[in-house]
């Protein structure tokens, strides 16, 4: 071969080269631009489907973690945990988190940081099977990819659902082309945080009116399932020298049957662990449903999440040894950084609230 | 496993991958084990029925052909002291020993195919002329699951079959290869029914990976796709809620949804057709064309020689003619001229031969009486054209408007909405009703009825509407441009940028726009129910 036909077949191979390369950056470069633009932003209406994601943006190094569904996310208050007893705490918590997302939301939160404490709502064990593919993908979707995302994935597919679309998001979201919004633009890249280390803060009130009783059930026995992650939990913060405290959310509704307290009570005893149930300590924590809980009675608002959190925060400090850790600058730092967006927040809620009353 | 399912996808990449890494002589025992296991994911049993018929029929045809080979060599040893009438016994003889063969071979695998698929229908029947009778007895159904493109294997099998009694093909000696071209995967869902002469060959040779070859085959499935997913199932939503609720849904609806389902069914099934042969094709193996841009069909009869061509080629080949030339016909032929007179006797055995076919055709779609109004429907169509061809003759030499293209697009349009008014039987899947929806499109169609709303009823968004509308006519354009020269080819020969752009630009539109995934039901291709 001559020095010009080599140099001929080096320069074909070259742009043969080149050529594919700018294929590939075009195909990954366009999938991701498509992707990310539409899967759901989460960052107005229905804001739950960010939470879990917002986690990885924190400093990992918590004393209290929550794990759960609504009733940790809508009435605990990290902030007023730090302002009133100095514990660093934050909640990983979604809509309809089923027992086995919070176990491997756990189980990756553990791999992040050793907290001291891991607060559970033992309110997901009523579903034993997944059941929304809604509220699936709000869990699903915010979390790294990691094992526990997969298990998690093929703990809580429903029949209709593909892992592949968990991978690519973009096969379960591409009918979205239709319902785009501006927001899918401002938020393609970077989002912003819509609660305060997990608390999805909400000021309105609406009373507790007519709450209704439980319909009576079939069978009250928790499913097998869901009992067995709950073992799993506990077997995993054993491992880490984590200790599992177990809670029932002073919720009026979900209804909590008298045959599942008794469950739960009896597994916490077995297990030797603490298990607190507010609903029965409603006066002591000084909620009164007329005026602390903004969806009668479902969740609290910040009234009814700050003292809730008051009253707990002084259970973690002085009967689970949570020690306060006022005085570390960095800490300190942050959470005054925190605080001022919670005021802010909040005020704006408020504001909010006074301008729909004029308007009205 | 549905072909527009992530699964065979996935299956796809794995046997097109190992199809090239292996050894290429092992490839096509790798393509039998690939459809097996295709085949398998379907349905456990189904291999069965599948491994029946091609057991019976790969040793039917053996022994046909050995009888042949033997026959020949005895018959040439001796054929020298024997006279013409001795050479033309000894044929015969010979014959209808093989004719027997088959026709046993014939019998069991229609036998299989009839029992599955029609029993019920016949216990329906009786309970009907029983009821009819006043009688209160009734037969209980069965409970029978119908194998996978049963009709499109047996009916590929016995076309094999009947080529090798006929001489036109030598039989296979290997029943691996035979099982290979009776359980290809590709076609296996819905076709073609493949001629193992066009076949065999380009499925056992040895097949290296060609750029060329591969581009092209992954361009006609990723075309399917867009038929299927982007236009079809998109359709399909509207098309079921016209057939569901016909009291809402009837007058210019019933037209409506007579060309919806007119579109749904050609991007379904030429879809389907397009992934079956984009699928062969980037393995290296040609399957034999289904379609040949049909709606553009001047005539009922020319339309049937470019949709679903392998079926009509093989009810051609395989029934009208045998049964045109068989003895009872002749006879029949016979008969009816001496006693109706040469113009209607001449007619008679060929109408009737083109009836038994209609009517096959109509039953082998499906167990019911809509399939077989649908095949009278056509086989009545055809016959009154053939009746009236006098009097278009007349028509034409008075008025010379053939040939000009108002007139070419008027017989186009007729031909369309023809046969889009006998689909309304498979449409609605019930005599009466469709004769009722057929009766409403004069009686009762509004303009008016045709509102926003009344659309928005529908299931369809406008983007459904716009997309719908864009992609019938994306497809439109392609099937003018096919008129001078293959699409596929004129792409080929664009340079690399713009061919790379009109893949990912389609790749793109049925990624976003493509009706699957969750909030879609994935439907299953119509043709793979027959």
């Amino acid at each position: 071969m001559t020095e010009i036909q080599e140099k001929k077949k080096k320069k074909s191979a070259a742009k043969r080269g080149g050529c594919i390369l700018l294929c590939a950056v075009l195909i990954i470069g366009s999938l991701w631009f498509l992707q990310q633009l539409f899967m759901p932003k989460y960052m107005h209406d229905i804001v739950e489907g960010a939470m879990i994601a917002e986690y990885y943006q924190e400093e990992k190094d918590h004393d209290v973690i929550f794990v759960g569904d609504c009733e940790l996310y809508e009435n605990i208050s990290p902030q007023v945990l730090w302002d009133e007893y100095g514990i660093n705490s934050y909640i990983r918590g979604s809509a309809q988190q089923l027992i086995w997302q919070s176990y491997y939301l756990m189980e990756e939160t553990l791999r992040y940081e050793k907290p001291k404490a891991i607060v559970f709502n033992v309110l997901s064990l009523k579903y034993n099977e997944p059941q929304k593919e809604a509220y699936n993908r709000m869990t699903l979707d915010g979390m790294r990819w990691s094992m526990s995302k997969v298990h998690s994935i093929e703990a809580s597919m429903l029949p209709e659902e593909n892992f592949i679309e968990y991978v690519f998001p973009i096969l379960r979201y591409h009918s979205r082309y239709s319902s785009l919004t501006e927001d899918d633009l401002t938020y393609l890249v970077k989002k912003d945080a819509v609660t305060h280390n997990g608390y999805y803060m909400r000021v309105d009130v609406r009373p507790a009116e007519n709450v209704p009783e439980g319909k009576p059930l079939g069978d009250y026995t928790f499913g097998e399932n869901a009992m067995s992650y709950l073992v799993k939990m506990n077997e995993l913060c054993k491992e880490n020298g984590v200790e599992l405290i177990l809670v029932k959310a002073p919720s009026l509704y979900p209804y909590w049957y008298d045959e599942w307290e008794e469950q739960v009570e009896v597994f916490a005893k077995e297990n030797d662990l603490k298990y607190y149930n507010f609903l029965k300590a409603t006066d002591e924590i000084g909620l009164d449903f007329t005026e602390d809980t903004y969806d009668a009675g479902l969740h609290l608002n910040l009234s009814g999440a700050e003292k809730l959190s008051r009253y707990f925060g002084r259970i973690l400090s002085e009967e689970c040894g949570i020690e306060s850790r006022r005085g570390e600058a960095a800490l300190e730092a942050q959470w005054d950084e925190k605080r001022q967006a919670y005021e802010a927040d909040r005020d704006a809620q408020y504001a909010e609230i006074g301008k729909n009353r004029n308007e009205e | 496993m549905l072909f527009t399912s992530y699964e065979f996808l996935l299956f796809l990449l794995i046997v097109f991958t190992l199809y090239y890494l292996i050894p290429k002589k092992w490839q096509w025992k790798f393509l039998l084990l690939a459809s097996y296991v295709f085949y398998f994911t379907a349905g456990r049993t189904y291999l069965l029925y599948i491994g029946a018929t091609t057991v019976t029929t790969y040793l039917a045809a053996r022994k046909i052909q050995d009888r042949k080979d033997a026959f020949k060599a005895s018959f040439d040893a001796v054929k020298q002291g024997l006279t013409r009438e001795e050479k033309k016994q000894k044929k015969e003889a010979e014959k209808k020993h093989q004719f027997r063969l088959m026709l046993v071979c014939l019998l069991f695998n229609l036998g299989i195919l009839a029992v599955i698929k029609y029993t019920n229908f016949t216990i329906s029947n009786i309970n009907g002329i029983l009821h009819a009778f006043g009688s209160e007895k009734t037969l209980s159904f069965v409970n029978l699951v119908i194998p996978m493109g049963i009709s499109f294997y047996t009916f590929q099998s016995l076309g094999y079959l009947i080529d090798v009694y006929q001489g036109k093909i030598k039989a296979e000696r290997s029943l691996g290869k035979f099982a290979l071209f009776v359980s290809f995967f590709p076609q296996l869902v819905q076709g073609p029914i493949s001629r193992y002469s066009d076949l065999a060959e380009s499925l056992y040779t040895e097949h290296k990976a060609d750029y060329r070859t591969i581009t092209l085959g992954l361009e006609r499935i990723l075309w399917g796709f867009f038929k299927k997913l982007v236009i079809a199932d998109r359709m399909l939503v509207a098309v079921n809620a016209i057939i569901k609720d016909t009291e809402t849904y009837n007058g210019a609806f019933a037209f409506v949804g007579m060309l919806f389902y007119a579109l749904e069914l050609y991007a379904d099934f030429t879809g389907g057709i397009d992934i079956t042969i984009g699928t062969a094709q980037t393995l290296g193996i040609t399957v034999t064309e289904n379609f040949n841009r049909p709606y553009f069909s001047k005539s009922i009869k020319e339309y049937w020689k470019r949709w679903h061509i392998t079926m009509g080629t093989w009810f051609t080949d395989y029934i009208f003619y045998p049964l045109s030339i068989c003895k009872s016909m002749q006879k029949l032929s016979k008969f009816s001229r001496k006693h109706f007179g040469e113009q209607i006797g001449k007619r008679i055995p060929v109408y009737l031969a083109s009836f038994i076919v209609w009517f096959t055709t109509g039953i082998w779609h499906g167990a019911n009486w809509n399939f077989i109004a649908w095949g009278i429907g056509n086989f009545v169509v055809i016959m009154i054209s053939q009746e009236l061809e006098p009097l278009y003759y007349r028509f034409h030499s008075r008025f010379r408007v053939l040939g000009k293209t108002w007139f070419k697009m008027f017989q186009v349009v007729r031909t369309v909405l023809i046969m889009s008014c006998l689909r309304m039987f498979d449409c609605y899947r019930d005599v009466p009703l469709t004769f009722k929806m057929f009766g409403s499109m004069f009686t009762k169609f509004s303009v008016k009825s045709l509102t926003g709303a009344a659309f928005s009823g529908l299931g369809l968004t406008v983007w459904d509407y716009a997309i719908l509308l864009v992609g019938a006519l994306l497809l439109f354009t392609v099937s003018m441009l096919g008129r001078s020269g293959s699409v596929r080819g004129k792409i080929a020969g664009f340079a690399f940028p713009v061919r790379f752009l009109i893949w990912y630009g389609l790749f793109l539109t049925v990624l976003v726009f493509g009706a699957y995934g969750i909030g879609y039901s994935a439907s299953q291709f119509i043709y793979n129910q027959f």
